[in-house]
């Protein structure tokens, strides 16, 4: 193997490394953990567009970036976090400003029983032994170059547990907010979480921003689901335009247990969301819906991989993506049936727009079954508003920017339909809407 | 109201219309007749600015404005109406919100107040009646799932609640059974008004028993080749448009 070529990116986050006083840096598993994820991300550097993963992705612009590590300021910085509350949810609320946490702007006082709720920082001051599972992964994929930074330098994020049986009623928030600095800064947040058997939760993972900036943020979960438990996930990505975010969440289902993810992607310059879910558990269910909505010169890369593992386990996953300008988006989903895994149900559609000659969208449906009696069917294509429905709009007089939009949010918007939270589903598609082009 | 004179248009590079003048007043119903490939929904779709149809000689004035000039959705403020053939299904779009969106539209571009949603839904509910269509489609995404009939009682639902000047209706009558021809033309007939001109363009005679026309037009390769009131129609059922295009010197000259 060729030596890696040590960029401007690498070296600053190797020097930020080495200057970084991380939380939990008495425990000694993390500390080794931290440090072979260090060297590992050393040893590798940024992947090229050679390795399949980054494929689409190009990081050399990136890899001749600085970025600070540590927002000194970022406990103290003026942020407005009620700029972001969103309709209808008013329950449990982590904050965090440039990966720092903020007590302050956080809503953790009356917890409802059965939720365990607490940044990373605070606890690995605690017993930080039922983490060690979580934070001693090893990232050995090739493409997990981020993963790997962020396992050495993440020094706060989201601890997350719902008791056994536990039904909670209200969404909990979590708020990554971007926040102009004196510089371009890397932050990092780490989460574990876990719903114990037939718990129920709903989250929202809300990535926004208080003023332009081009920080990189990156994060990894670790979702855990017991048997039976239900989580509906919903990600709302409207980070800064200028930001690079790098997002790879890892969700294990064991049996009878179900997840719903929606995803909106909004922002961003550069983002990058790799989903890996196991169906772990017998009957386990897994329902991904998300939307992508570009412009200008935005990169957007989505990476699905779902691995059905055990018997009658089921995955839907229905995507639509826009790209306008000279945007691009990537959306690569990777179905796998396991050998064993007989009686599974696999769906996955991606269906795209192209609003523009010089946008790009490259989507990449992957099937492969080593099972027995399993249903499966994978859809995807590229294309643009259908003429006979842009003229038939204005033949009522509805104009032609108005008409565009009007498609293509009706392209977009069945996605998020079977979202319960009437007022978040409302919200959604408004954010949608409102990064249409217009004219 | 409408005056065509000496139209000209071509589809990929193919003249259809050569030479077509014509003349609307408000209160009119004119039908135009012809064979299949004689241009009819050509002029459909020139009148209402659909692109691909390249205008290549004459003019089109519509209450002295010069109707080509205009992009489709100015075209609908002005008070052009075209009730699709085949009415497109737009799903995710619903039928309400559409129609709202785009009686709005068209009264902002004529510089008139917006409806709120509860002036929009007395006005639906008025409209309704005429139409007798029910409710259920209203709150169905625009003509998804309807049947043939469903859709073109939609075409003149939505003309109902726009209230054009001038409706064009583009082979309204195909692909309908005689109960949803009635009730089509039914809702036309409750729509005919003084200010209102109607171009009915159609294959056959059998929608004219339902909409009475106050001229009948005979459309044969492009121009019009024979006017006269609805007894026409009758002679052109009868007789088939052989008996007109033989007349015509040109037409029988080719095809001689």
């Amino acid at each position: 193997m060729s030596e890696p070529q040590r960029t401007p990116f690498v070296d600053s986050q190797l020097e930020a490394a080495a200057q970084a006083r991380l939380p939990g840096s008495s425990i000694g598993w993390l500390q080794a953990a931290r440090r072979e994820n260090l060297d590992a991300f050393a040893a590798s550097g940024l992947p090229d567009t050679r390795m399949e993963a980054w494929k689409y992705t190009a990081l050399r612009a990136l890899g001749q970036r600085h970025f600070a590590s540590g927002d000194e300021q970022a406990a103290s910085r003026a942020v407005d976090a009620s700029a972001f509350a969103l309709p209808g949810i008013d329950g449990p609320a982590l904050v965090f400003v440039n990966g720092v946490f903020r007590a302050d702007l956080s809503r953790i006082d009356a917890l409802p029983a059965g939720l365990d709720l607490q940044p990373l920082s605070q606890a690995l001051q605690g017993d930080a032994e039922p983490l060690r599972f979580a934070l001693s992964r090893h990232y050995r994929e090739g493409g997990d170059v981020f993963a790997r930074l962020n396992a050495a330098l993440a020094g706060d994020g989201v601890v997350l547990r719902v008791a056994a049986g536990a039904k909670i009623a209200q969404p909990v928030h979590l708020l990554f907010i971007g926040a102009p600095g004196e510089v371009d800064l890397a932050w990092h947040v780490r989460h574990v979480i876990e719903l114990g058997e037939d718990a129920e939760l709903s989250l929202i993972e809300h990535h926004a921003s208080s003023g332009d900036q081009q920080h990189l943020g990156t994060q990894v979960a670790d979702i855990v689901l017991r048997k039976g438990a239900r989580l509906r996930q919903v990600t709302l990505q409207d980070a800064a335009t200028g930001s690079t975010l790098v997002r790879h969440d890892s969700v294990q289902l064991d049996a009878q247990a179900q997840a719903s993810l929606y995803v909106l992607e909004l922002g961003g310059a550069l983002v990058r969301h790799d989903l890996h879910a196991n169906l772990a558990g017998d009957r386990s269910r897994l329902e991904t819906r998300g939307v992508f909505v570009l412009g200008g010169r935005q990169h957007v890369d989505t990476q699905m991989a779902i691995r059905h593992q055990a018997l009658n386990t089921s995955s839907e996953s229905v995507w639509r993506g826009v790209a306008d300008q000279r945007s691009r988006g990537v959306f690569r989903g990777a179905i796998v049936v396991a050998e064993g895994a007989d009686g599974s149900d696999a769906s996955l559609s991606s269906k795209n727009l192209l609003l523009s000659g010089q946008a790009e969208i490259d989507t990449k449906p992957e099937l492969e079954i080593y099972a027995d009696e399993v249903k499966a069917s994978h859809g995807a294509t590229v294309g643009q508003l259908d003429e006979r429905s842009l003229f038939y709009l204005r033949s009522r007089g509805i104009p032609l920017a108005e008409a565009r939009s009007m498609l293509t949010a009706a392209f977009c918007r069945a996605v998020f339909e079977p979202l319960p939270e009437e007022g978040l589903r409302e919200h959604l598609y408004h954010q949608l809407m409102a990064h249409l082009p217009s004219a | 109201m409408l005056k065509i004179e000496n139209l000209h248009a071509r589809v990929e590079g193919k003249d259809i219309l050569k030479g077509l003048t014509l003349t609307v007043n408000a209160g009119e119903v004119h039908a135009i007749m012809g064979p299949n490939g004689a241009g009819k929904s050509t002029l459909g779709n020139v009148l209402s600015g659909r692109d691909g149809y390249e205008v290549t000689e004459g003019s089109v004035t519509f209450n002295g404005v010069d109707l080509l000039a205009l992009e489709p959705e100015a075209r609908a403020a002005a008070g052009v109406f075209l009730a699709f053939q085949y009415p497109v299904e737009i799903p995710g779009v619903n039928n309400t919100y559409f129609l709202r969106a785009a009686l709005n539209a068209q009264r902002k571009q004529r510089g008139e107040r917006e409806l709120d949603s509860m002036q929009f839904l007395k006005l639906v509910r008025e409209k309704l009646k005429i139409m007798q269509i029910s409710d259920e489609l209203l709150h169905r995404a625009v003509n998804e799932g309807f049947s043939g009939g469903e859709k073109k009682r939609n075409e003149i639902f939505q003309m109902a609640v726009l209230e054009p000047k001038l409706a064009i209706l583009d082979e309204t009558d195909s692909g309908l059974d005689i109960d949803a021809l009635k009730q089509v033309a039914q809702g036309v007939n409750a729509l005919r008004s003084a200010e209102r001109g109607f171009l009915v363009i159609t294959h056959y005679q059998r929608l004219l028993d339902y909409i009475e026309p106050d001229f009948v037009h005979v459309l044969a390769d492009g121009r019009i080749v024979e006017s006269g009131d609805k007894t026409l129609a009758l002679k052109l059922e009868e007789q088939g448009y052989a008996w007109v295009t033989d007349k015509d010197p040109v037409l029988h000259g080719a095809s001689a």
